[in-house]
């Protein structure tokens, strides 16, 4: 699998570490709310989604910025790669 | 009919022409007390033991595909109890017992081997953390020996003991762990299950839920028209995140690829199962003579059944690093499969937060062994609606109150367990 780095360009994925599923936001009030129910969504749940997921890579063997990518889950087909600030998908920032 | 030597020689005499179908090959009917979703080997044990322990046989397993065409058929087989941790251990033991007398019991032959598994240590801190995981196993009454490097060494001299970085320093051995073919496990599950009259539905994909006016799961829709239930359980192993989906579940799991591989055909090589504890490798040989071996999940979520080179890179560098000799094995076939990787590593037999709807999913790469105990307490749950005393652990709601089961701590990183 190759990553189109916006930086460096198209580059074997083992030069970048995997972070995950970009959705989950981290709670900005601390967390806990009145219950912890946000900080336990944003720690533990996922979509897992078959198909299209927006996702974190580290080009840690690279130009070591945080991406976002999409790629499909079943082909790893990647139609999107922004640097980690942005939105592949588009949304707020 | 009861598979044995007499019923061989009799079916030999008709010249091999009386044999029956392992298993009915069931058309859906209108409804079920329970429904299991998923005809891997923990659906098909479930199904079983809710028949033949809990008296329930208005039970059908829908199953996608065809029964062993999933993990059931892409495991590479190991059975094993040497966990931990006190909520895992039990039932991990659990398992190992049922293994014990599994072919008996479904009257079937899984080709259960316990022809022990050794993990490896190059540390004296791997050492002591070996010690300690051996002792906590014999504090449950599960068999474990620490062995020095002689006693490695007279189990399987053909190791490269003094590597420059990874020496072989000793090992921790489980003698009644080893292998049991994986796709017999399955097929004698569904035999025993079809004969106490469970429906087996292959080429039934589920395609939603049926639910009440209060929201409770009153059946599947699937592919071949609706299936009413009193409980649906969930055992759909890498796919729990796009079923549980449909039910509007979202799950602390995500979905893995993970690689396995087998070699040519060898003589007699390789006595047991044995565990690289330098780097992820793990190898046994199969009775038709393929070195069986693998190592770790591909680390992004992946639905795709196959996994990518760095992975098989890796995996033939540690098993050159441990046991240089298979560098002149040739390399035979390799496939992938799709893992509910947890967030704590250890699985899930629980209700959900939605009445009627039972799961059991999270098994990471770590399923085929617990099959029987898996199916044993999931029947448990569904039949009683209480969680069996070796599973009282395996709770959904652990990743909110703390309760996690993390063998490895490495904390919510699926891609880490």
């Amino acid at each position: 699998m190759r990553i189109p780095c916006p930086f460096c360009g198209s580059r074997d994925s083992r030069e970048f570490v995997y972070r995950g599923d970009a959705a989950p936001a981290r709670p900005t009030d601390g967390g806990l709310g009145a219950d912890g129910e946000p900080m336990f969504d944003y720690v533990y749940l996922r979509d897992n989604p078959i198909g299209e997921l927006e996702e974190f890579w580290y080009h840690a063997q690279g130009c070591r910025n945080w991406l976002r990518v999409v790629r499909d889950t079943r082909s790893h087909m990647i139609s999107a790669a922004v640097l980690g600030a942005g939105h592949a998908t588009g949304g707020q920032a | 009919m009861r598979y044995s030597i007499l019923e061989l020689a009799r079916q030999a005499l008709s010249r091999h022409r009386g044999w029956k179908p392992a298993w009915r090959d069931a058309q859906p009917r209108d409804g079920y007390d329970i429904v299991i979703v998923g005809g891997g080997g923990h659906g098909l044990a479930t199904a079983f033991y809710l028949a033949s322990v809990h008296g329930l046989t208005r039970v059908a397993v829908v199953e996608r595909g065809w029964i062993g065409g999933g993990n059931a058929g892409r495991n590479t087989t190991i059975i094993r109890s040497n966990y931990g941790l006190p909520g895992n251990e039990p039932f991990y033991e659990w398992a190992m017992k049922l293994w014990e007398g599994l072919e008996q019991t479904l009257n079937y032959n899984a080709m259960v081997s316990q022809r022990g598994v050794l993990n490896l240590c190059h540390s004296d801190a791997q050492r002591d953390a070996y010690a300690r995981r051996g002792n906590a196993m014999r504090l449950h009454g599960v068999d474990s020996e620490l062995l020095d490097v002689d006693g490695v060494r007279r189990l399987a001299p053909f190791l490269d003991f003094d590597n420059a970085r990874f020496p072989v320093q000793g090992g921790l051995l489980q003698p009644r762990g080893g292998t049991a073919r994986h796709d017999a496990v399955n097929w004698g599950y569904a035999r025993a299950a079809s004969d106490l009259g469970v429906d087996i539905i292959q080429n039934c994909e589920v395609t939603g839920f049926m639910t009440d006016a209060a929201g409770a799961v009153t059946g599947v829709e699937t592919s071949r028209g609706p299936i009413r239930a009193g409980k649906v359980g969930l055992a759909v192993a890498g796919m729990t995140g796009v079923v549980a989906a449909k039910a509007g579940l979202k799950l602390p799991i995500e979905s893995h690829a993970l690689q396995a591989f087998v070699s040519e055909g060898l003589k007699p090589l390789i006595p047991g199962v044995i565990t690289f504890g330098a780097g992820h490798f793990y190898v046994s040989q199969s009775d038709k003579g393929g070195l069986v071996f693998g190592g770790d999940i591909e680390g992004y979520n992946s639905y795709a059944q196959r996994g990518n080179l760095p992975v098989v890179e890796d995996v033939c560098e540690g098993g050159m690093a441990l046991m240089p000799m298979i560098g002149r094995a040739r390399l035979l076939r390799s496939w992938g499969g799709i893992m509910d990787m947890s967030m704590d590593g250890s699985p899930i037999i629980d209700r959900t937060p939605i009445p009627g709807l039972y799961l059991n999913a999270g098994w990471c790469y770590g399923g085929f062994k617990a099959t029987p105990a898996s199916g044993w307490c999931f029947a448990h749950l569904l039949a009683t609606d209480s969680p069996h005393e070796t599973a009282t652990a395996f709770r959904l709601d652990r990743f909110r109150t703390g309760h996690l089961i993390d063998e490895k701590g490495v904390g919510a990183q699926p891609n880490l367990h």
